[in-house]
């Protein structure tokens, strides 16, 4: 990994490029430490996005007119742009959808419809996110595939000792998290692609919490599919993108008819484009895909491998000051960990917590992330969870500690 | 600290959710309830038994959950013990609106249960709240056996 020194960069000046950071909740200065379920956006998207709708704004592959040739030129720049992040082959190996969950819905429904039997297994782990669940779910329903889940340990980490018997011929498709988003574990993902095509199963990363954290290349990582969402990474709302290696993407079949990704219609039937655009029916998040774009060039003005080294030195920093507490049980790995901390306190429930919390302007999440299996695994019905991005500061974790204190005093 | 956060939490709720009253299991209860919160995991098991007049005749409950669900069930359980279908349903409409309406003077017949308006700043937690009125809302409407219900549930009343 190509290090940059966090010290050379000026985090602080970093924070004016929010403008959102500067104002203050009830009186007090907002602490945003909810960044595992949105980021903030810096003004250079923001200002992409303007420029985009006041310079370039029409539809993409279809008009012959000059706005609508920039505008897909933006576009599939774009896709260009994401491909090159994730170190991708190609820009055809990159499908833009509304997000992680759409990306994984999309391979569920046109890889596992098509080649999914009744008796294969998709493999999972007790951590995934309902969107990593749920789609699964759905398509064994229909298709008479089981689900298998690879244990969680004590640790947080997966208990890769039982992967033999558990990742068997069966397995059609290996899908886990590369970040939990809920115990901030790291997950081995080369090696877990690695075993997974050792018994010719496919790979599936999640990639939710970690395309904007640190550095992801698909070919080193040796994923067939990573599914990333862009408003966890600077980007706005309802843009992500499904990487899927060339081969298997243009095997699959499309999963939604509409404009846009055919070559020929008549009444009967119809012919369709290639591989991605054959995803990408009806007009798409356009100024989405350009302020992804704008938001990777701003992430990687500042280098994801100093991003990572400065999250993981301030969740570790978290880590220490919460375990200072009284009552305290903090779940997931002890040593290195993602952006996160996830804990429960005995003196009071996540949500009178998080409520407490919000009252002097520090914004956390309170409840099952989304986690509901994984949280009974650990014997909790929710979390408190204060997760971390570039912008914020120890300061900030200082004043969440004094904040966490006197929410110990009043509900004691 | 704010004044939100006091109205919220007033010492008499914290004192109910630290110290839940009619918390158990009512041994030859002729209704139980579960329910639950989906969006945060809370739980209540309420157990009704009904007197000869079909009133409230004895009300207990167990389960987990946040200071204000703890605390909204037991000062609800102290407060119906001994009413009659009427009184509970006219009750868990005014509770209700105490709760949800900006607007809305606290009925005195409410009691204790008015501590709780302070729940009506805060949208997201309302939910909290209702739960175990929910719950004694499908007790009366089943009058026997056993059920779950869920916040997430259609309901007869508001």
């Amino acid at each position: 990994m190509h290090q940059v020194a966090r010290a050379d960069i000026d985090w602080k000046a970093l924070r004016e490029d929010f403008p959102i950071l500067r104002q203050q909740i009830r009186g007090h200065p907002l602490i945003y430490f909810d960044n595992a379920a949105t980021s903030q956006k810096p003004r250079r998207v923001l200002d992409a996005l303007r420029h985009y709708y006041e310079h370039e704004n029409a539809n993409v592959h279809r008009g012959l007119h000059e706005l609508s040739l920039r505008a897909t030129e933006a576009y599939e720049n774009a896709r260009q742009r994401v491909a090159s992040y994730l170190g991708a082959a190609s820009a055809d190996e990159i499908v833009f959808t509304r997000g992680t969950t759409e990306s994984i819905n999309l391979v569920a429904q046109a890889w596992g419809g098509k080649f999914l039997r009744d008796g294969d297994v998709i493999l999972l782990t007790e951590m995934e996110h309902h969107s990593n669940l749920v789609p699964w779910q759905l398509l064994a329903e229909g298709t008479g595939a089981r689900l298998r889940f690879v244990p969680v340990r004590d640790d947080g980490s997966l208990a890769l000792e039982q992967l033999p018997s558990l990742l068997t011929p069966e397995v059609k498709l290996f899908a886990f998290t590369h970040i939990s988003n809920s115990l901030g574990t790291i997950n081995p993902v080369a090696e877990l692609c690695r075993k997974a095509r050792a018994v010719g199963a496919l790979s599936l990363v999640d990639a939710a919490q970690s395309a904007g954290h640190l550095p992801i290349n698909v070919r080193e990582l040796g994923c067939d599919f990573l599914a990333f969402s862009g408003h966890k990474m600077c980007a706005p709302t309802g843009i992500g993108a499904l990487y899927g290696r060339a081969e298997i993407l243009d095997s699959l079949p499309p999963w939604h008819g509409g404009g846009e990704m055919i070559v020929s219609v008549t009444l009967e039937k119809s012919a369709f484009k290639k591989a991605p655009h054959r995803f990408e029916a009806g007009t798409p998040n356009i100024a989405g895909a350009i302020g992804l774009a704008a938001a990777i060039d701003y992430i990687e003005g500042i280098g994801r491998p100093a991003i990572f080294e400065h999250d993981a030195h301030l969740a570790g920093y978290a880590a220490e000051r919460l375990a200072e507490l009284p009552g305290m049980r903090m779940l997931g790995p002890s040593g290195q960990r993602g952006a996160l901390v996830g804990f429960v306190m005995d003196a009071a429930h996540p949500h009178d917590l998080t409520t407490f919390a919000d009252q002097y302007g520090l914004a956390m999440r309170g409840g099952h992330h989304c986690n509901q299996p994984l949280m009974r695994r650990f014997g909790v019905t929710g979390t408190t969870r204060a997760s971390f991005y570039f912008y914020n500061t120890k300061a900030e974790i200082d004043r969440m500690i004094e904040i966490l204190r006197a929410a110990v005093r009043f509900f004691s | 600290m704010s004044l939100e956060l006091e109205e919220l939490y007033q010492d008499v709720i914290l004192d109910h959710s630290r110290r839940p009253r009619n918390f158990g299991n009512l041994a030859d209860a002729a209704v139980l309830v579960h329910g639950d919160n989906p969006a945060c995991g809370d739980e209540i098991h309420l157990g009704v038994k009904f007197g000869p007049d079909g009133g409230l005749q004895d009300i207990k409950f167990t389960g987990h959950g946040c200071a204000i669900s703890q605390a909204s069930a037991s000062l609800m359980t102290a407060k119906l013990k001994g009413k009659s279908r009427v009184e509970v349903m006219e009750m868990l409409r005014a509770f209700h609106d105490l709760v949800t309406s900006e607007t809305a003077e606290a009925p005195k017949m409410l009691g204790d249960l008015r501590l709780m308006q302070g729940v009506r700043k805060f949208p997201q937690r309302v939910k909290c709240a209702m739960l175990a009125w929910r719950a004694v809302e499908q007790a009366l409407r089943q009058s026997a056996g056993e059920s779950i219900i869920s916040t997430e549930t259609d309901f007869v009343t508001p």
